[in-house]
Parts: structure tokens; C-alpha cells; sequence
């Protein structure tokens, strides 16, 4: 199997220009990043941060200012409410898995939408085993949560809601504050959960404009690192622990807390909160450029997604009729475009994405779709190339498919 | 369930970027699909009959579908030509996945169903021609019964989908 994959690799040699847009599944450090991080592995502060010596200390100070400025950046402040761990999934694991049962007693039901990451969705799939029960509240054609039916299913019995504010796979930036206000309204015993993963650091998110309990973000959707983020959780709310084990600066996550990841979060944060507006701006351009191009330039196409100010700046995601996914990333990929795909095609439980099927497209939409997101990396150049790459590629695609259906 | 990045082999990757044999046939004795766009697997198949010597003369194909169901689907076209029917019909699948280089399991299924689309087409030989020669099973083969599988749980999905938004 690694032979095969080596040889994928090597197919690539002579690619002449490359563009990384898939930056919903990993994304490339940038250097500004790696070099805040590397003194932190072996010149300083490489102590344990509850240890009584220099290093030890010079990680305390380190991590504690850290999650001030992580704090800062969500309008928060105490360092305390910000809580690190080993990634956005382990932060909603978190959430949900403590929440669920620190409040058993109260109450067995959790309300989500139908568009939650599956790090949410299959946390409360598993938890329904222990008797608690999930509602999904079901959204429009553009991933806008139904407001009605949240009204409908918080009850007395509801002890969570998790609402990501922005939807990670086809941007709708959701009316939080708004989804918020009336799950508090109908239980003010319902603890909020948002998922800021796809929020922070492209929207404007105040926790005390929308005073969230508990809130995800993840470093290296901002181009951080992979291997940290934090979960926010608002003075004096108290969860359970999920792991056990030494208890170190992070009550809530066990373990010796990974300094340098931190740090390079925070760098990632200062960067992308640096010039916010302008790095917004450059984003939007370039997603209106690429959504613009493809819809013009390619027939049988269609935006996942709604369109303008109410789509996340760095989201594109386009299906394309005609067009297996899973064979649109590879033939791209050889051309040195890089992008992921809702096809079924690598799971084999023939369901596509469930992001795209709860907004209402057909298997075979869904099947074709791209997923592409931009960052203030990119350049006008990189959207010239992948505008100049993706119809070749479509095109090539669909005379394979040929006359199929016609008849 | 792990997922791995599907490791295909050069040969593979080989026949996903060159295919041979791609397209509709103008004048195909026969043609089949197999497969259905919801289950993002598709597959026709065109087969050019010498109806004297019941040899395949040329095959076609066209493809809505990953790298695998391409590649697979290409090599049969190959392995066939110049073959008989009851040659022909005895391609397995797993001679297919064999003769690409091997595939990940998860592909398996495209191999599946290219030898699908190809058992259907030589059923749907005979059948117009009203002939039945001994060799050729009443039963369906496993290929064919999976193609239906697929194709019947795709729509069992696409029928769910409906009810789902009806409800609401």
C-alpha cells in the first residue's frame, strides 16, 4: 500500500505551479508561524508548567499568557476560561461528553442542527446509549437553521444545544445570537455550545455580545498548527473531565501541555486578527472570484451554500453535475490544485456528505461537489490558475461520462 | 473505520488519466449500464458483436465515477476484445481487480460492477436475439446481483430523501 502511495506522489513531478485549497482538512504552516514555535521545543520554556524551576516557569508564563490572548481575541477575560486542548474535535468531545454528564440528572436531551461537524454529531449518536436523546433541528436549502423548529424542540428536558456559528463545509455564517437568545429564552438551564471553529478569526465573535457557555476554536483552521485548540468556557460554568490523568495548568485536559503547539496557535491568531478587515476583504475577493469564475465559466454547476455577506469569507464549495468528486480531486491534485470532495466515494456507505443532503441536494449533486477554501495566502495569480485548471479537468471528466442518461 | 487516502497503483492512475476504449459506440450490437448516479457509481458498457463466431469484436465504455470504476471499467473493454460471449462471460471481478494492479477494498465494488454492466449486456444479447445457449445461468451472478443491490439501495435512499422533505 505505501508503494502505491509513493507512486501517487512521484506522478506529480513536473507540476509546475501549485495551489492548496483544501484547507478545511489541514493546512500548510506558514513560516511566521513555525519560527514563533521552534524556540519553544528546546531554548525556552520547554518545562512542565506545574514544575517548581526555570523552565517550568518560563511554561507557566507562557501558557497563561497564551490563553490571555486567546481569551482577548474572543472578548473574554480571564485566562482560566480559555482551556487548551489537543484540537478542535477533543474540544467538542469535551463539551458535549461533560456536559451530558454533569447534567444527567436534569435532563437527557441535546439539540444540534442537522449540519453539525460529525465531531458533534457522532459525540451525541454515542451518547444515546446512555439514554440521552438527540433532536436535529433540520435547515433551509442555503444551511440556515430552521428557527421554528429550535423553538419547537427545547423543552424542559433539553440540558445542551450545539450550534456551530459558521458551518465548516458550506460557510452559512448562522443568525447565532439570534439561535441563542432562544434556546435561553425557552430553558435558561440549556447550556450553548458553539462551535466557532470556522468563525474565529474570519467573523467578528464577542462573547459578550453573544454570551455563549462554551465555545471551540481550532488552530489550524486559522493556519496554525494541527494538535491544539481551545475550548472557551464562560466564569464559573463547571464541566466534567472526560480524560483523567496528572492535572496540570488545564483542569479540564489532563497531560503536559504542549508549549510550542500554544504558542504557534497564538502567532497564527495575532496574524490572522492583525489587519481582520483587510485580510476579510482579500479573502472575500478571492471566493467571489472563484465562485464567479467557475459558475460562469462551467455549465451544470451549482453554489452549496448562500451567496454574499452571509457566506464565510474563506468558503467555496461547488458541485458539479457530471463529475465523480473523488475523481475531480485526483485529477486536479495531478495538475497541482488541491481540494477536497463530498463524494461517498471513499466511504462506500454510498451516503455522500450529510451537510449536503440536509440542504436538499440530490445524491448526485452531492456526489460532485468540491470543497475549496482561500486564505490571505492566496494570491489573484493562484485563482487565475485554478479558474484556468478546474473547467480542463470538468470538461475531461464529463467526456468520460459521455452521453450517459442522455438516452 | 479507518480511512486511508485510497493508495491506487501507477497502473491505475495510468488508465484513470488515458483510458482506452472511452465512449459512446455508434454501432454497438448491445449496450448496458450498470450502477446509478446516486450511488456515484455508473458504468455503460457497448459491445460490438461478431454474430456469426459470437466474438466481441470492440468494447466501449463511459464512466460517472472515481479513478477505480475508470480504470476498471477501461481494462475490461481490453481484456475482452476478440473473446467470445461465453468467454467473456466467465471474467471475474476478480480477475478484473487483478489485471489493474489490485484495489484498495473499499474499490472492490467497481470492479463489481463493470463485470456487471458486461453480464447485462450479454444477457441482453441473447435475449434480443431469443436465443438461451446452455452455458449462460437463468440465475443472476454475483456481479449482477450486486449492480442491483447497489441500484436498489440507491433508491431506497433517494425515496427516503423524499419522504424527509415531504415532512417537513
Amino acid at each position: 500500500m505505501i508503494e502505491s502511495v509513493e507512486g501517487l506522489i512521484k506522478a506529480h513531478k513536473g507540476i509546475k505551479k501549485e495551489v492548496y485549497l483544501d484547507l478545511e482538512n489541514s493546512s500548510p504552516v506558514p513560516k511566521e508561524v513555525v519560527k514563533a514555535m521552534l524556540p519553544y521545543f528546546n531554548q525556552t520554556a520547554y518545562g512542565n508548567p506545574t514544575l517548581t524551576h526555570k523552565p517550568g516557569w518560563e511554561a507557566y508564563e507562557t501558557i497563561i499568557r497564551s490563553a490571555k490572548k486567546i481569551a482577548s481575541f474572543l472578548g473574554a477575560k480571564n485566562p482560566e476560561e480559555i482551556n487548551f486542548t489537543p484540537g478542535e474535535t477533543e474540544a467538542n468531545n469535551l463539551a458535549i461528553i461533560g456536559t451530558a454528564i454533569k447534567k444527567r440528572k436534569e435532563g437527557k436531551k441535546i439539540i444540534v442542527s442537522e449540519i453539525e461537524p460529525l465531531n458533534i454529531l457522532h459525540v451525541c449518536q454515542m451518547l444515546e446509549k446512555d439514554g440521552f436523546k438527540t433532536v436535529k433541528v433540520p435547515v433551509d436549502k442555503e444551511g440556515f437553521v430552521k428557527l421554528e423548529k429550535l423553538k419547537e424542540a427545547i423543552d424542559r428536558n433539553t440540558v445542551l444545544a450545539c450550534f456551530s456559528a459558521v458551518n465548516n463545509e458550506i460557510g452559512t455564517i448562522q443568525p447565532i445570537k439570534e439561535i441563542l437568545d432562544i434556546v435561553k429564552d425557552k430553558n435558561p438551564n440549556t447550556v450553548f455550545h458553539a462551535d466557532l471553529s470556522d468563525t474565529y478569526g474570519r467573523i467578528s465573535f464577542d462573547v459578550n455580545k453573544i454570551p455563549v457557555d462554551m465555545a471551540t476554536v481550532s488552530s489550524y483552521k486559522i493556519l496554525g498548527p494541527r494538535g491544539v485548540g481551545a475550548l472557551y468556557m464562560r466564569e464559573g460554568f463547571r464541566l466534567q473531565r472526560i480524560i483523567e490523568g496528572q492535572i496540570g495548568t488545564q483542569r479540564l485536559w489532563p497531560g503536559i501541555e504542549n508549549t510550542p503547539l500554544i504558542v504557534g496557535f497564538v502567532k497564527a491568531s495575532e496574524l490572522a486578527f492583525e489587519n481582520f478587515e483587510q485580510n476579510v476583504s482579500h479573502m472575500k475577493r478571492l471566493r467571489d472570484k472563484l465562485i464567479n469564475g467557475i459558475l460562469g465559466k462551467i455549465d451544470e454547476t451549482l453554489l452549496n451554500g448562500p451567496i454574499g455577506d452571509k457566506r464565510s469569507p474563506d468558503n467555496v464549495n461547488i458541485s458539479f453535475l457530471k463529475c465523480e468528486g473523488e475523481a475531480l480531486t485526483i485529477e486536479l491534485s495531478l495538475k497541482g490544485v488541491y481540494v477536497s470532495s463530498g463524494s461517498a466515494c471513499t466511504r462506500r456507505a454510498l451516503q455522500p456528505s450529510h451537510v449536503l443532503v440536509a440542504i436538499g441536494r440530490r445524491f448526485e449533486e452531492a456526489h460532485g461537489s468540491i470543497l475549496m477554501k482561500v486564505s490571505r495566502y492566496h494570491k489573484e495569480e493562484d485563482i487565475n490558475y485554478v479558474l484556468k485548471v478546474i473547467p480542463e479537468a470538468v470538461a475531461r471528466l464529463r467526456k468520460i461520462y459521455g452521453s450517459m442518461g442522455e438516452t | 473505520m479507518s480511512r486511508s487516502p485510497l493508495p491506487y497503483n501507477p497502473k491505475i492512475l495510468e488508465l484513470f488519466r488515458n483510458p482506452k476504449n472511452l465512449g459512446k459506440m455508434e454501432d454497438a450490437t448491445v449496450s448496458a449500464v450498470a450502477g446509478n448516479p446516486a450511488c456515484g457509481d455508473m458504468i455503460t458498457f457497448y459491445l460490438k458483436i461478431d454474430e456469426e463466431k459470437e466474438m466481441i469484436e470492440k468494447a466501449s465504455f463511459e464512466s460517472y465515477g472515481c479513478a477505480a470504476n475508470i480504470a476498471t471499467s477501461s481494462t475490461l473493454t481490453e481484456m475482452i476484445k476478440g473473446k467470445t460471449l461465453k468467454e467473456a462471460w466467465q471474467v471475474s471481478w476478480k480477475t478484473v481487480v487483478k489485471e489493474v494492479g489490485g484495489l484498495p477494498s473499499v474499490k472492490f465494488h467497481c470492479g463489481i460492477l463493470a463485470v456487471g454492466a458486461l453480464k447485462r449486456a450479454i444477457r441482453s444479447y441473447y435475449k434480443q436475439k431469443g436465443k438461451k445457449p446452455g452455458w449462460l445461468p437463468e440465475e443472476q451472478t454475483f456481479e449482477e446481483k450486486q449492480a442491483l443491490e447497489e441500484e436498489e439501495l440507491a433508491e431506497m435512499l433517494a425515496k427516503k430523501m423524499g419522504e424527509i422533505e415531504g415532512e417537513r
